[in-house]
């Protein structure tokens, strides 16, 4: 646990989440229009918003809850449930949902 | 056939006594936790997914409807979800900042972060509380037909009006109804006397009425104003349902988490860790804080942003 020297690694990513979560806020409120074209049933700002989204949680769960420093079993054991399953949950409910009422 | 070498090794790996996670078992199962808690909160998420592309021209546009900030007059999109991430960012610093001292034995240093991810972790549910009332009281106000479709009153000039604007005139009338109640009788007689007044679907792309075919479904209508369960003047009801579950769901999290941290707190007053001889109880309410952090990036992205 204790491969860190002093708490600048966690002023580091609170910077990071914070200039991200301004960047967010600022597209929302802006919404540049050169954004708004569609690609992949969406428009290319929400592509951004959700990478950006996911590179905030990467950092929370990489270095707040101290994934990266564990063993890779647990690293295993942690990721890959979500990462098979969440995508195919949201993949399955999105393609079987055009179906709805039809 | 294995070496008898590897085999030790097999059995010094899995067959107790050793740690291959190299986690104990209170961390171990409050991410196990973590993680049956991650599947639960995407399948909220996913289901508002589904049924918003389903409901694309009715579903309300998340910057319509949150747009207020204490103290600030007129629309503030974002702004007021901005700070609650924030605050929410800043109490995951602070525990962190617990967690590390934790591990120096820093009894003081722990003390101290841990009042303040509580100070902001209050913060949090309380601003919550205020969004509620303010979706649950309600804005501009809306028309809802018989066929349970909400449509908002637009002018000539293309521009959204309140009931209040409606009623009182452009002039007198606010951008916010204040907390007046209308009647059916009042909104709609002024809506007949005003030709260019109209009614609209509140989505992305929604399809607008005709001022004649307005009046008709306005007729056979109703006026609604703020948001519950049934009915909601902002669009589509599910929105409503799913912004009250899932922001409630999260919310009774971050409440349950404030009640875990003071529990850990008041342990850190009493010095229980510090004769126990380590703090690891105050890295796995660390990981179940960092966790409520990480779903409110997620509904922060899905539910204001997309």
């Amino acid at each position: 646990m204790s491969d860190h020297n002093g708490t600048w690694w966690i002023w580091k990513v609170f910077w990071i989440l914070l200039v991200i979560t301004g960047v967010e806020v600022a597209l929302g409120i802006v919404k540049p229009e050169f954004m708004l074209t569609q690609v992949i049933g969406t428009s290319v700002l929400n592509i951004l918003f959700i990478l950006l989204t996911l590179v905030k949680a990467a950092y929370i769960v990489q270095i707040f809850m101290h994934v990266k420093f564990e063993k890779k079993g647990l690293k295993y054991a942690l990721y890959l449930p979500t990462l098979i399953l969440i995508p195919y949950l949201t993949f399955i409910l999105l393609t079987e949902g055009t179906y709805l009422f039809q | 056939m294995a070496s008898s070498a590897e085999m030790t090794q097999e059995e010094n790996n899995w067959g107790g006594g050793s740690r291959p996670l190299g986690a104990r078992y209170g961390k171990l199962m409050m991410w196990f936790f973590l993680l049956s808690d991650a599947l639960t909160f995407s399948g909220f998420l996913t289901a508002y997914g589904l049924m918003r592309f389903k409901f694309e021209s009715t579903w309300p546009i998340a910057e319509n409807v949150f747009t207020h900030f204490p103290g600030l007059e007129g629309d503030q999109p974002l702004l007021y979800v901005a700070l609650m991430t924030f605050i929410l960012i800043m109490s995951s610093v602070t525990m962190v900042l617990a967690v590390n001292a934790g591990e120096k034995m820093n009894r003081k240093a722990v003390t101290n972060w841990m009042l303040w991810t509580i100070v902001g972790g209050f913060i949090f549910v309380g601003s919550q509380a205020w969004e509620w009332y303010h979706f649950i009281i309600g804005d501009s106000g809306a028309v809802e037909t018989a066929r349970q479709e909400i449509l908002h009153i637009y002018n000539a000039e293309g521009e959204r009006l309140s009931f209040s604007q409606v009623v009182h005139g452009m002039e007198e009338g606010h951008a916010s109804n204040h907390g007046e109640t209308f009647t059916k009788a009042e909104v709609l007689a002024a809506m007949k006397s005003n030709e260019g007044m109209y009614l609209m679907e509140p989505g992305k792309a929604g399809e607008a009425f005709t001022h004649e075919a307005s009046v008709a479904l306005f007729e056979a209508g109703d006026v609604v104003q703020g948001a519950n369960m049934i009915h909601n003047e902002y669009g589509q009801k599910q929105f409503a349902n799913f912004f009250f579950f899932i922001t409630g769901f999260h919310g009774f999290h971050v409440f349950s988490g404030v009640v875990i941290n003071f529990v850990i707190f008041y342990n850190v007053l009493l010095g229980t860790y510090e004769r126990r001889g380590h703090y690891r109880m105050v890295e796995k309410v660390g990981l179940y804080w960092h966790f409520v952090d990480l779903v409110w990036v997620f509904v922060f992205t899905f539910f204001y942003l997309v």
